[in-house]
């Protein structure tokens, strides 16, 4: 009955007669969602893997336009007989070219307008120039991508210089100027200006916390105050014994001219002094903004008191003595 | 068009203010300093200012509440006697930079010059201990008062650190008095030296009620003056110790007669009853209470005399195996110091107030020690006090600076 399989023994045999129904072929998985969601196993797998559900529009996977994947190209240029079309092609740079050529004609024509004007006795001394506060020429990246051709340096200098000589003439062609600018945003905007708070007995005050190395403070600035300073309950004479954490500390009210008309508190945890030091004054200087103009908020933010220092220690590597000190080299 | 102009406006003051910040322009800045004779000019046309933080009262116990916050002048020859060793060291550089003695009437003093003048001298001296933060001026305030019970012709004995007796002690001799005791003969000949230049006139006045044998050749003789006790200390510096023992009993016993009146003034008292440095030669640990001088000046400091009053001042600076942050008494004292001490009068010396601050600018000023063109303006002040906090040690190293 057991037929003795010469490796293993009489196990083998005995396993297949066992279960005849085993067919050695994979079994096919069915991808069967409406089987599937009544099985528990899977179910759980799917709630994990697509949280909003298999048939959410939303979460469907979006795709970028295909002009933002596929780089810009030309397209053929000359006819079957082999002509060109654009009639600069054999400059080599044509879109490039005859942008400027238009630029320039554009220049003559606004001169022809002015001269016109003033022969008539018509012209008018109105300045209108255009705001450039807020916005800035493109850069050589973008205007090669924008013409699709290579361009060299002086070809970019020659064609701000250009597009600056144009705005000089007049303000006529506005909008074909604006296109060649993109607008900067003004960063200040951005920082977040804490709200400012009333505490038990009226007094006005906001908090705000500040990091440095490895340090963190939280500050309490009152409105309202002598400008006595206490770190984690200590005077911060105590607490900073050495005259440059004292500086510091000093820089964002000496900054807005307002030395003795805060009060501060704050709590300060890890680091080291002058890591402690660095971040009390992010905390305080974060806090005052609540407090101040935001004209003066930009200028902080100029000054560097509102950026946290991104330094950080170096890492050591495997190999040398520190972050940067290689060990002793010794000729052998 | 309005936003450019404030722009511009906004940075160009940021770019004054940046290089008003920038370090090296600020702190150590270098003016060309004025000539001489300009210096001497503006001297004598702003005499006023001196008005401001100079009174010419200089005579101690002439000092009230409407002198405070202002310098009186102390003569260089009062100095000489009064103070051989008592000033604190930077004091004295600024008092030899500046040829002048100026010490500022401040609260504290004024407290205790007012319970000296209305002292009872039939009930047991009281002690005032003088204690605060570092820097606050608790030794000039002692030195104001030592200053006045010398006009007022009292005895002084006035120990400047009595940290200086508990560490750093080259040579321990065995108390040929007591075996179990230690001696220190540099210290205890030091300290005689200036308490004969203070207490001159005091020394042949006084006589020895007991007699005292130095060793088998010498002695001592009952009614002879305090001054030849003081002299064979200081040529025998072997039996210093045992001298400065015999003067402080003495006087001990005598100021209750009523001929003199005492004052004994000690800077550091926190010393006497902390941990000491100094090891025996098989490297043990040497208490106070092992220390002849320390053993004498304990008794002294303890209130069962009449006839004079004890003042004291704890020091951190000095102190030994002491946290940076004590300042109160009962930290820095201890248990068995608080308790030998009790009961005495506190009194706390605080930071400058905003009149005593200006007062001290005005002086650095009028003796053109700063030389910064900020540190007359008013922003410069407020710097300096937001960086000094009011504290006088705080605000003498920095003004040291510009």
């Amino acid at each position: 009955m057991a037929a003795s399989c010469v490796s293993c023994g009489a196990v083998v045999s005995r396993r297949l007669l066992l279960r005849p129904r085993v067919s050695l072929a994979p079994r096919q998985v069915l991808w069967k969602a409406a089987e599937l969601q009544s099985v528990p196993g899977p179910q759980r797998a799917i709630a994990y893997l697509f949280p909003s559900g298999l048939f959410e529009k939303r979460a469907r996977p979006i795709m970028k336009h295909p002009e933002q994947i596929f780089p810009k190209q030309k397209a053929i240029q000359w006819g079957e007989d082999g002509r060109p079309f654009h009639y600069l092609f054999y400059t080599g740079k044509q879109s490039y070219y005859s942008l400027m050529h238009d630029a320039y004609g554009k220049i003559l024509d606004i001169e022809k307008h002015k001269n016109q004007l003033q022969a008539k006795g018509l012209f008018s001394e109105k300045n209108k120039t255009i705001d450039l506060i807020g916005s800035r020429w493109l850069i050589k990246e973008e205007l090669e991508e924008m013409l699709v051709e290579k361009l060299s340096d002086q070809d970019y200098r020659q064609f701000v210089r250009l597009m600056e000589r144009l705005l000089q003439s007049g303000a006529a062609e506005e909008e074909f100027v604006q296109s060649f600018r993109r607008s900067v945003t003004v960063q200040s905007k951005k920082q977040p200006i804490e709200p400012v708070q009333r505490d038990a007995q009226g007094m006005a005050f906001s908090t705000s916390e500040g990091k440095r190395k490895s340090a963190k403070a939280e500050a309490v600035v009152y409105e309202h105050g002598s400008g006595r300073i206490k770190v984690n309950g200590i005077d911060y004479l105590l607490y900073f014994p050495v005259l440059q954490d004292r500086e510091q500390l000093m820089f964002p009210f000496h900054f807005l001219d307002r030395l003795g008309k805060h009060d501060v508190t704050c709590t300060v945890s890890g680091g080291g002094r002058s890591a402690q030091a660095g971040a009390i004054r992010l905390a305080v200087a974060r806090a005052l903004c609540s407090f101040v103009t935001e004209e003066e908020v930009e200028w902080m933010r100029q000054a560097g008191l509102l950026t946290s220092d991104p330094r950080v220690r170096e890492r050591k590597k495997p190999g040398q003595e520190g972050a940067r000190r290689k060990f002793t080299w010794k000729k052998r | 068009m309005d936003s450019v102009g404030t722009m511009l406006k906004g940075v160009a003051s940021l770019v004054s203010r940046v290089r008003k910040l920038d370090p090296g322009h600020l702190r150590l800045g270098t003016q060309a300093p004025q000539s001489l004779a300009a210096q001497l000019d503006n001297q004598v046309s702003f005499e006023s200012p001196r008005a401001i933080s100079c009174t010419n009262e200089n005579d101690p116990a002439k000092h009230e509440e409407k002198h405070e916050g202002l310098h009186y002048n102390l003569p260089l020859q009062d100095v000489k006697t009064v103070f051989p060793h008592g000033l604190p060291p930077r004091y004295a550089m600024q008092m030899k930079t500046f040829n002048e003695a100026c010490l500022m009437v401040r609260k504290p003093a004024l407290e205790l010059l007012h319970y000296l003048k209305n002292t009872n001298f039939a009930h047991p001296a009281i002690r005032y201990v003088l204690y605060g933060e570092k820097g606050t001026g608790k030794t000039l305030s002692l030195c104001h008062i030592i200053h006045f019970c010398a006009k007022q012709d009292w005895l002084i004995l006035h120990i400047p650190d009595a940290h200086l007796w508990v560490k750093n002690c080259r040579d321990l001799l065995q108390s040929t008095y007591n075996k179990q005791r230690f001696d220190q003969p540099l210290e205890a000949s030091v300290w005689l030296k200036n308490f004969k230049t203070t207490n001159e006139r005091f020394l042949s006045q006084i006589k020895i009620q007991e007699k005292y044998v130095w060793n088998k050749r010498e002695s001592i003789e009952k009614g002879s003056s305090l001054g030849e006790v003081v002299e064979q200390g200081i040529t025998r510096v072997r039996n210093a110790t045992d001298a400065v023992g015999i003067v402080l009993k003495e006087l001990k016993r005598q100021s209750s007669l009523g001929i003199f009146r005492l004052l004994v003034a000690v800077d550091g008292v926190n010393a006497l009853w902390g941990r000491t440095t100094l090891k025996r030669e098989d490297k043990s640990p040497i208490a106070p209470e092992e220390l002849a001088l320390i053993h004498n000046l304990r008794k002294m400091v303890r209130n069962d005399w009449n006839g004079g009053a004890i003042v004291l001042t704890l020091s951190q600076t000095g102190s030994l195996f002491k946290p940076r942050n004590a300042c109160l008494p009962q930290e820095l004292l201890g248990k068995e110091g608080f308790d030998a001490l009790d009961p005495f009068i506190p009194i706390q010396v605080a930071n400058y107030s905003p009149k005593e601050f200006e007062s001290c600018i005005q002086y650095y000023m009028e003796n053109s020690w700063l030389q910064h063109e900020k540190a007359h303006t008013e922003e410069g002040k407020k710097e300096l006090l937001f960086l000094s906090n009011g504290n006088p040690g705080q605000l003498e190293r920095l003004c040291a600076y510009l």
